[in-house]
């Protein structure tokens, strides 16, 4: 008897021993960006074809891809932080502030913004990990916050003229073999800004650390099941608060990178950024309910959407609420894609 | 029937509870506390604030005027809200964040109904009550939508409505073609305004209804129990007869409703739309104040009052800060200080530590003994 | 410390908020003993353990481990496994996200990088070597709950410990697991581990173990040698009284006596649902109670959750009191007259935030109506009802379930369904993981429901409760009905040998 049974249960396992979760999401969100963009080309073509158009996608999103890489650790914690827009805007207000009106430079800029993200992160982190209240609502006061005080920093913009920042904002970085002749006939190269470059090496380092250290290994188990990680051994509170203090300075990494892209402190940057870094997250396959998510995924998620916004933009609709509309309905798609394939795998 | 286990002592209440502590842990503690710490902080600072005079409005009527009538008045939208949230909370152990945007939604179509497709209209095109009908059915729709993602394909709240939230002030912008139409029939302006003849604001009445309907709704039926029960736990309600997916699904559609109520005092106090600016931030407000209630985020039980003591604890804030000259820009900044103060103080970690400081002496005590 | 001894507790002392969880307790382990920390559900057991394991934090006493100078401080379940103490729970405490190896090793591998191709290949040395069928690239959430189970043995195993916890890890595993569980524990009990082990299962204890400590109440009743200390004394013990409803129940043995004439209360045929089990018929008729019995996983529960239109049923026709009926939602089986208590208590049964008294009159209001709602006054007196007549403990019925014990927690979800008033009951383990008092009163209460003309399916893992109760068993194997035994053929060997199939493999 106990033969036919342990057969049955062996073979039951080797049908299931599939893909884990993650790896299963991130398939999705990356065959889905090649073939929006392959349909892209194929379809509407024009600016598509040339690669500078691809890389501008990045030129215009590498803090948004920052911001999204650090949602995507807290969200793999099972929390959430609706802060990184503020931050982003605090960033941008007192970075701007600094530079012109108390003679900064560019050392003074990133520590002001790693310090306005450690600031955050360490704050909400201990409110989130160490006393226990919900990450949403902690972070939904940090959001208020940053927003309210970047109003007290400057209620105006401010447009910075510091000459050692515009080397900084207007250095490009070419990338070999991707250029094209334009209508001249001279060859203009494409390029990446600097901001790009940082917001790689970002992901590759996320990367890096969710997958071979041990810290990234306790932000999967504390967010797959907490009270199990704590028995385990392994110590929630400080995951916790070390996946808010990662995101906050994430957030404030990608203020940096946004002000060095606009150029400008204004009460309107980073609008929204928020909504964004959790649309590119889901997306990129990272689930709000914890445990599931990488950053590779995640950085797919941004370009994605932006992808998508362009589409729509060359389509002729230009209305500025039809950008949104699509989001909203390429958010939906993945959700409910995601949902469906998640449910399947559940009753099997 | 004998049993053969008789030991009626394993559970024995502690004797000596002190009534500060039961008072302490009693679930309208923070938002009554709050209340009170506001109330006096006025009191103290500057007693007029209380004062309610009769003053003239641009009709001629006299009508009530001062903080205290301008609290309730403004809380309206926000107490609407926080009632339907509290229920979605409770059902579905999340939160609607597409509310301000759905409320923009309402308004609008409440606007081109009534203005019948025009920019400006100088009387109402169709019947009121048969605009915020269709209102109130356009928005419970979107309720449904953003339920049954949450109810059938099982998606987060706040991811789901995610969706509405970022999609709502384009969807309400795109109803009236961009455009943003003005109405300025007198009458359209009476519920977001006065009644003639009436010196309390209209807004104050709708929201008393409101809460009288739920009152009546959570009395005389099961909403209350079924939605608390699938809340906490969806199987065994299920297997108890329920039909939890339905049920968070009303829930939806119930703050759909509150939402194009809410929505629709809001436009009608001006008589005008700006799509993106109309309720900005009230979904944050109305989380706020379903957990400034006392209620969990993550569902399960909870108790409406609080909210709606809550939402207007929320409201009593704004005034206070508005009193005091803080701009209107800076007002977040401020709200975030005192909301991480009334959670810290309200967190059970917290809570414990401050109990047992004050219990240290007495505790070593007992001990020796 | 004792000579030989590892592990000392004294004195230790735990409060809950309204309840004394632990007054006062001693507990020595030897090195190389398996010891066996026995008593109801509420006496405590768990609690010790986890005021050990650094889950709670104790308000008295002192623990003192082989190799500590002083009292040892254990403040979190970390600095219990630095001590040498590692455990395993009743509830699955692992991470179903992970892969098998990482939940093997993650929270006590030291330096800050993951070797994967290390881990993964330790591990699947310790899977086979335990015979463990999984893979230790494989996710977690996707083995079966007993392949779970073993992980966490495993893992506990795998760890270098002085001493070990198995706190209830024999309730999801089946026969062969685990014998292959105590095969382990003899190994390491010759290794020189201290092993404390808490189960229900009364034939487990006098199987492995060398020691028995009592806990009752929160107090500490004794600690006795097992040759010492025979079943029944222990059973006493633990119960704090002795004991003469064992004696009486089994004088029933054979269950309620029921003509076979008569139309059935519920007729079943071809019956079939989502959850995999093949086509079924059923039948049963008033005041019998029967059973569906067979080895975990062999399908029993997801017959009666077909019955109950708990799963999606897929196929097949039930006739209630010889009427066709349509039951595709548990509401439609309630109308029919039919309760249902779940297999898994904590997550089909009770709804843990509410109250004493919303749970037990819970199935009733829904049966009632959305727009009927009971009175407060009624709630009350239903509620009261029930507590009183079941003997349920409980500080008051405005309590939340989730701070009673299982079994008064089981007592509460009977007490739902019996307020119902059903024709037919189906009890999907009601036994399962609570003290033996409630177990022997839960049997006396189906005999007494079948004689005042209820129906009854009752369902146990422990083939003698079976026995007891049920006048006709359906034996179950892969998912399929095999066979059906009453009157004579109702014998432990019998049963056994249906459940194994020896005519037909």
């Amino acid at each position: 008897m106990p033969n036919g049974i342990a057969v049955d249960k062996q073979g039951r396992l080797k049908e299931r021993a599939a893909m884990s979760d993650t790896t299963l999401l991130l398939t999705i969100t990356v065959v889905v960006f090649f073939i929006l963009y392959l349909a892209a080309i194929l379809f509407l073509g024009g600016s598509f074809t040339k690669p500078q158009n691809f890389l501008n996608i990045l030129n215009n999103n590498a803090s948004l891809i920052v911001l999204s890489c650090g949602m995507s650790i807290v969200m793999i914690t099972g929390g959430i932080d609706i802060s990184v827009g503020g931050v982003t805007c605090l960033v941008c207000m007192t970075c701007a502030v600094n530079l012109e009106r108390q003679g900064g430079n560019m050392l003074t800029v990133i520590l002001i913004g790693l310090g306005i993200g450690l600031a955050f992160g360490v704050i909400q982190g201990f409110l989130v990990a160490h006393l226990g209240i919900q990450p949403f609502i902690v972070s939904l006061a940090g959001m208020f916050f940053a927003k309210g005080m970047t109003t007290i920093v400057s209620k105006e913009p401010v447009r910075v003229t510091n000459e050692g920042f515009l080397a900084v904002k207007d250095m490009r970085i070419n990338v070999p073999g991707l250029g094209a002749p334009n209508k001249l006939g001279v060859y203009i190269p494409a390029y990446v800004e600097v901001g790009v470059v940082i917001a790689l090496l970002v992901v590759i380092l996320l990367f890096c650390l969710l997958r071979w250290t041990g810290l990234g290994r306790a932000f999967y188990a504390v967010g797959g099941n907490n009270q199990s990680a704590n028995m385990l051994g392994i110590n929630v509170r400080r995951t916790k608060f070390l996946a808010h203090v990662l995101c906050s300075v994430l957030a404030g990494l990608g203020g940096i990178l946004y002000f060095l892209h606009v150029g400008s402190g204004d009460v309107a940057n980073g609008a929204g950024d928020e909504m964004n870094a959790i649309a590119s997250s889901i997306i990129g396959g990272t689930l709000l309910t914890g445990g599931v998510g990488n950053v590779i995924g995640t950085f797919f998620g941004v370009l994605s959407l932006n992808t998508i916004k362009r589409i729509v933009s060359s389509l002729g609709f230009d209305e500025a609420w039809w950008s949104n509309i699509t989001v909203a309905g390429m958010l939906c798609l993945f959700l409910v894609v995601q949902s469906i394939v998640l449910l399947r795998k559940d009753k099997k | 029937m004998t049993t053969p286990v008789k030991n009626p002592e394993t559970q024995v209440k502690r004797p000596d509870e002190p009534l500060f502590k039961r008072l302490t842990r009693h679930q309208m503690f923070i938002p009554v506390a709050a209340l009170v710490l506001l109330v006096l902080f006025n009191l103290i600072a500057d007693a007029s604030f209380f004062a309610v005079s009769v003053k003239e409005n641009s009709l001629g009527n006299p009508v009530l005027s001062g903080n205290i009538i301008s609290v309730l008045d403004n809380a309206s939208e926000l107490v609407i809200l926080a009632i339907g949230m509290t229920l979605v909370t409770a059902s579905s152990g999340g939160q609607d964040i597409s509310v301000g945007a759905t409320m923009a939604i309402a308004g609008s179509v409440i606007l081109r109904m009534v203005c019948g497709g025009q920019v400006t209209a100088d009387t109402m095109q169709m019947n009121l009550i048969l605009a915020v009908l269709i209102g109130i059915a356009v928005t419970a729709l979107f309720g449904a939508f953003n339920g049954a993602l949450v109810a059938y394909f099982k998606i987060q709240p706040m991811v789901a409505t995610l969706i509405m939230f970022t999609a709502g002030r384009s969807i309400a912008a795109w109803i009236n073609n961009n455009q943003l139409p003005i109405i300025n029939d007198i009458a359209f302006k009476y519920a977001g305004t006065f009644l003639p003849g009436i010196p309390v604001p209209t807004p104050i009445f709708i929201t008393a209804a409101v809460i009288l309907i739920f009152w009546l709704v959570l009395k005389r039926t099961n909403l209350g129990l079924y939605t608390q029960s699938v809340g906490i736990n969806a199987n065994s309600s299920r297997l108890n007869g329920l039909d939890p997916k339905m049920i968070k699904l009303l829930t939806y559609v119930i703050l759909g409703v509150c939402v194009a109520v809410a929505g629709f005092i809001r436009v009608s106090r001006s008589g005008s739309i700006n799509y993106s600016r109309i309720a900005e931030n009230i979904e944050m407000d109305a989380i706020l104040a379903v957990a400034l209630g006392g209620n969990a985020l993550s569902g399960g039980r909870f108790n409406i009052y609080g909210s709606i003591l809550g939402a207007y604890v929320i409201q009593f804030l704004t005034t206070t800060l508005y009193k005091y000259d803080v701009p209107s820009t800076a007002l977040p900044a401020y709200k975030a200080v005192v909301v991480i103060l009334l959670v810290v103080l309200s967190a059970p970690v917290v809570r414990e530590k401050l109990a047992s400081l004050k219990k240290a002496p007495a505790k070593t005590a007992k001990e020796v003994s | 410390m004792q000579e030989g001894a590892v592990l000392e507790m004294r004195g230790i002392c735990k409060y809950f908020p309204g309840v004394r969880a632990l007054q006062d307790v001693d507990f020595t382990l030897r090195e190389g003993e398996i010891h066996a920390l026995m008593g109801e559900n509420g006496a405590g057991k768990s609690t010790l353990i986890k005021v050990l394991t650094g889950v709670h934090p104790k308000d008295g006493g002192e623990v003192r481990i082989k190799g500590v100078e002083g009292a040892a401080v254990i403040r979190s379940p970390q600095d219990a496994q630095n001590a040498g103490i590692s455990t395993v729970y009743q509830e699955i405490t692992l991470c179903p996200n992970l892969t098998v190896a990482e939940n093997m090793y993650i929270g006590r591998t030291k330096g800050a990088v993951t070797n994967w191709r290390a881990m993964n290949s330790g591990a699947g040395k310790i899977l086979k070597s335990l015979g463990i069928p999984a893979s230790p690239k494989q996710q977690l959430g996707s083995c079966s709950i007993a392949v779970q189970q073993m992980v966490a043995i495993a893992r506990a195993v795998d760890m270098e410990c002085k001493v070990l916890i198995l706190d209830e890890p024999t309730s999801s595993l089946d026969e062969q697991e685990v014998i292959k569980l105590f095969g382990l524990m003899r190994d390491l009990r010759a290794k020189g581990v201290g092993i404390i082990f808490v189960t229900h299962f009364l034939e487990q204890v006098y199987e492995v173990c060398d020691r028995i400590t009592v806990l009752r109440d929160g107090q500490l009743v004794g600690e006795y040698v097992i040759e010492d200390l025979p079943r029944v004394q222990l059973v006493s013990k633990m119960l704090g009284k002795e004991l003469d409803d064992m004696a009486d129940i089994k004088g029933e043995s054979g269950g309620a006596p029921v003509s076979m004439e008569g139309a059935p209360v519920l007729e079943a045929q071809g019956l079939c649902s989502s959850a995999g089990i093949k086509p079924f018929d059923f039948s049963i008729r008033k005041g019998e109670v029967n059973g569906f019995t067979g080895l975990l996983g062999s399908g029993r529960s997801e017959c009666v959750r077909a019955i109950f239109g708990a799963d999606h049923v897929t196929a097949g026709t039930v006739k209630v009191d010889g009427k066709e009926v349509k039951i595709h939602k548990p509401i439609d089986a309630m109308k029919c007259g039919i309760g249902y208590l779940p297999e898994d208590r904590k997550g089909d049964g009770i709804v843990g935030d509410l109250s004493v008294r919303e749970n037990i009159i819970l199935a009733l209001q829904v049966m009632k109506g959305f727009f009927r709602p009971f009175s407060r006054a009624q709630a009350e007196a239903f509620a009261d009802e029930y507590i009183k007549l079941l003997e349920i403990k409980t500080a008051s019925a405005d309590t939340p379930i989730k701070s009673l014990s299982g079994g008064n927690q089981q007592k509460c979800i009977l007490a739902r369904w019996l307020l119902t008033d059903p024709k037919y009951l189906i009890l999907d383990e009601p036994t399962r993981g609570i003290d033996i008092g409630t177990k022997i009163e839960i049997q006396k209460l189906v005999l007494k429901l079948a004689a005042e003309g209820k129906s009854v399916t009752f369902i146990s893992s422990e083939i003698d409760e079976m026995l007891r109760t049920c006048s006709r068993l359906i034996v179950m194997r892969d998912r399929k009905a095999v066979g059906e035994l009453n009157g004579e053929d109702l014998t432990q060997s019998k049963i056994m040998a249906t459940i194994a199939g020896g005519d037909e493999a």
